[in-house]
């Protein structure tokens, strides 16, 4: 037997056919090891992961009430709130759920920028996760199409105007992605069918993001190699429980916004049924799309806004090439971790931008921090990277976590 | 027998085989390829959409300084009854800056009466200016609430991100009370 955990006979059985757990043993169990030094900035990935299948199961509960319906959208919803049984649980739960997940998600990015988890050879896992990123939002931005409200209609108006700052074909695409003329009917339904595809595309980008992550095993707070088998443990129990832990304050967190505070991240004009005649006096999008929409009000040209606020994502993708330091963890990197903390407000100051008007020195500010968040990447990473001086980096991973001693021991 | 000459083949290697794989695949990618454009195609306006494309309206109701707001493919469309005032600004104005040119004369089929598209061109929002309350933004013609565009009389865009003046529908005067957009 491949496998010595399993004893059981009906186990035993299963796998000589189908090798399921030692697949889970390899993945999450005993035979996966994990640096030792993980902190809880390393929970965020699991978390990422309940909430999605949390976001899943209520949309599934959802869809059993929702009707997807110019005419009767914005009521179904009502009656998920007033008439079926929990039913406003389940929304409340899949609303506040979908904000709690792009908590978790940014707080897990910025734990890669951080710790240089982006660089070699984790380049690829990193990619994926910007795509889980991309494939989130479109989600997100669909999903509060669906109640049909305000907010809704005229939110889903302004995104997919963005297309028609393409270029030649961008009229043509836009109708066509409306299915109209505007945004109407047609626009609702086809959107509540991605919406009911795209979380399990994100699964599926969850699973390669993972086998990167299996491949590469975990950086790690110091961001150096592991070297020897002192510097991990095994998955299980070890990080099992540790992640568990997380899961017991995530939903915890949750279950504050669900039953004390459910439309505290919502706008209240989102319970207004849409009205294609009306613009709400100050549109904004949800909270987690503010750095984003600051971005697109900086520029005061149409079609460079929309490709400005596009390359703060795609910039992305190359920062494992931008970033010229060979050290990864940012801890032992004197002059960067300073940026690092600037930008990480220069993020918060964009998404207050984002959700004020864009008038007086709003605009200026925007602008401000636009430019610096582009510098971060283009000039800071690479700059930075060449003249700083790292602190001497731990022999490895058990010497600084267990003290020289005891690793030399060990070896 | 000096060269090998695969079976069924020929000198320079390449064989029936090489042939038929090619063929198939070539096959199989015209045949997806046909069958893309209906899968794409389905998310253009369906018959119905592309049938409530006219709409008839009785303007003798509005006064001079009055505007109505109409619906038209889904979409606002302003009817404006301008006044005296107003059409001599927007033919003055002829002159001033425009980010996107346009003459007054071209933009109205009677000065009295200016019919645009309500959907400003920046970003697809409905501008204020339309009830007397409104604000009417710098210019006096319409101001978009979100992202700040300004429209001038002749509902050309003066100042802010929208790239372009509102647009003008097809419509026609029926007489002189009625007209038909579309
Ligand atoms: C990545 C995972 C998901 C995210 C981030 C997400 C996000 C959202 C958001 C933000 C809303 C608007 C909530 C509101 O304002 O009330 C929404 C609504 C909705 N979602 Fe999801 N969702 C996800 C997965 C799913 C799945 C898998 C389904 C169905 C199988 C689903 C079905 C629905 C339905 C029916 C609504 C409309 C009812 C309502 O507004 O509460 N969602 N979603
Ligand atoms: S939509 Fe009118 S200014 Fe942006």
């Amino acid at each position: 037997m491949s496998n010595p955990g399993v004893t059981n006979q009906v186990m035993q059985w299963v796998e000589t056919r189908l090798p399921i757990f030692s697949f889970i043993n390899h993945s999450v169990g005993t035979e996966y090891p994990t640096p030792r030094n993980l902190n809880y900035w390393w929970s965020l990935g699991s978390i990422a992961g309940v909430a999605l299948v949390l976001q899943i199961v209520t949309g599934i509960v959802l869809a059993m009430h929702y009707v997807p319906h110019a005419d009767m959208a914005f009521e179904s919803v009502e009656h998920i709130m007033r008439d079926v049984n929990y039913g406003w649980m389940m929304r409340y739960l899949h609303s506040n759920g979908a904000s709690l997940f792009f908590v978790a998600v940014y707080i897990h990015m910025f734990r890669g920028l951080y710790f240089g988890s982006y660089k070699a050879p984790r380049e690829l896992l990193w990619w994926f996760g910007i795509l889980i990123f991309l494939a989130m939002m479109a989600t997100a931005f669909m999903g509060y199409v669906l109640p049909w409200g305000q907010m809704s209609f005229w939110g889903a108006t302004v995104i997919t105007n963005m297309f028609t700052a393409i270029p030649i074909v961008g009229e043509a695409v836009t109708t066509w992605l409306w299915g109209g003329y505007s945004v109407a009917g047609p626009t609702l339904q086809r959107f509540f069918s991605l919406h009911y595809l795209l979380p399990f595309v994100i699964f599926a980008l969850m699973f390669i993001h993972l086998w990167a992550l299996h491949t590469s095993k975990s950086n790690n707070p110091l961001g150096i190699d592991v070297k020897s088998e002192k510097d991990t443990l095994p998955f299980h129990p070890y990080f099992t429980t540790k992640d568990l832990v997380g899961f017991g304050v995530f939903f915890i967190i949750l279950a504050y916004w669900v039953f004390f505070n459910p439309n505290y991240m919502g706008h209240p004009d989102n319970y207004i049924p849409a009205n294609p005649l009306v613009t709400p006096a100050h549109i904004v999008p949800e909270w987690y799309f503010l750095p984003f929409y600051a971005i697109l009000r900086a520029v005061p040209d149409k079609l460079g806004g929309v490709a400005l606020m596009l390359g703060a994502i795609l910039i992305l993708f190359v920062i494992p090439w931008l970033d010229t330091s060979r050290v990864r963890s940012a801890t032992f990197r004197p002059i960067y971790s300073k940026f690092f903390w600037i930008f990480v407000v220069n993020g918060l100051i964009l998404g207050w931008v984002g959700a004020n008007p864009a008038e007086g020195s709003f605009i200026l500010i925007g602008r401000i921090a636009t430019a610096y968040y582009f510098a971060h990447f283009i000039l800071v990473m690479p700059i930075v990277g060449w003249f700083e001086k790292p602190k001497p980096l731990p022999d490895s991973i058990a010497a600084s976590v267990l003290g020289d001693d005891t690793a030399k021991e060990a070896k | 027998m000096t060269t090998t000459t695969p079976e069924g083949g020929h000198e320079d290697g390449a064989t029936r085989r090489d042939f038929l794989y090619i063929a198939t695949g070539a096959m199989s990618a015209v045949g997806a390829g046909l069958f893309v454009w209906p899968l794409v195609d389905q998310m253009n306006p369906s018959a119905d959409v592309l049938a409530l494309a006219s709409t008839e309206l009785d303007i003798s109701t509005i006064e001079v300084g009055q505007a109505i707001t109409v619906m038209w493919r889904g979409k606002p469309v302003f009817v404006r009854h301008r006044t005296a005032e107003e059409i001599a600004t927007a033919i003055t104005d002829d002159s001033a800056s425009l980010p996107d040119v346009a003459l007054d004369a071209d933009r109205v089929q009677k000065a009295e009466w200016l019919i645009l598209i309500g959907v400003c061109t920046h970003l697809g929002c409905v501008p204020l200016g339309q009830k007397s309350t409104e604000v009417k933004g710098e210019f006096g013609g319409w101001f978009c609430p979100c992202h700040g565009s300004h429209y001038d009389t002749s509902g050309r865009i003066r100042k802010g991100p929208a790239p372009n003046n509102l647009g003008v529908p097809p419509y026609i005067f029926l007489d002189d009370s009625h007209i038909r957009i579309g």
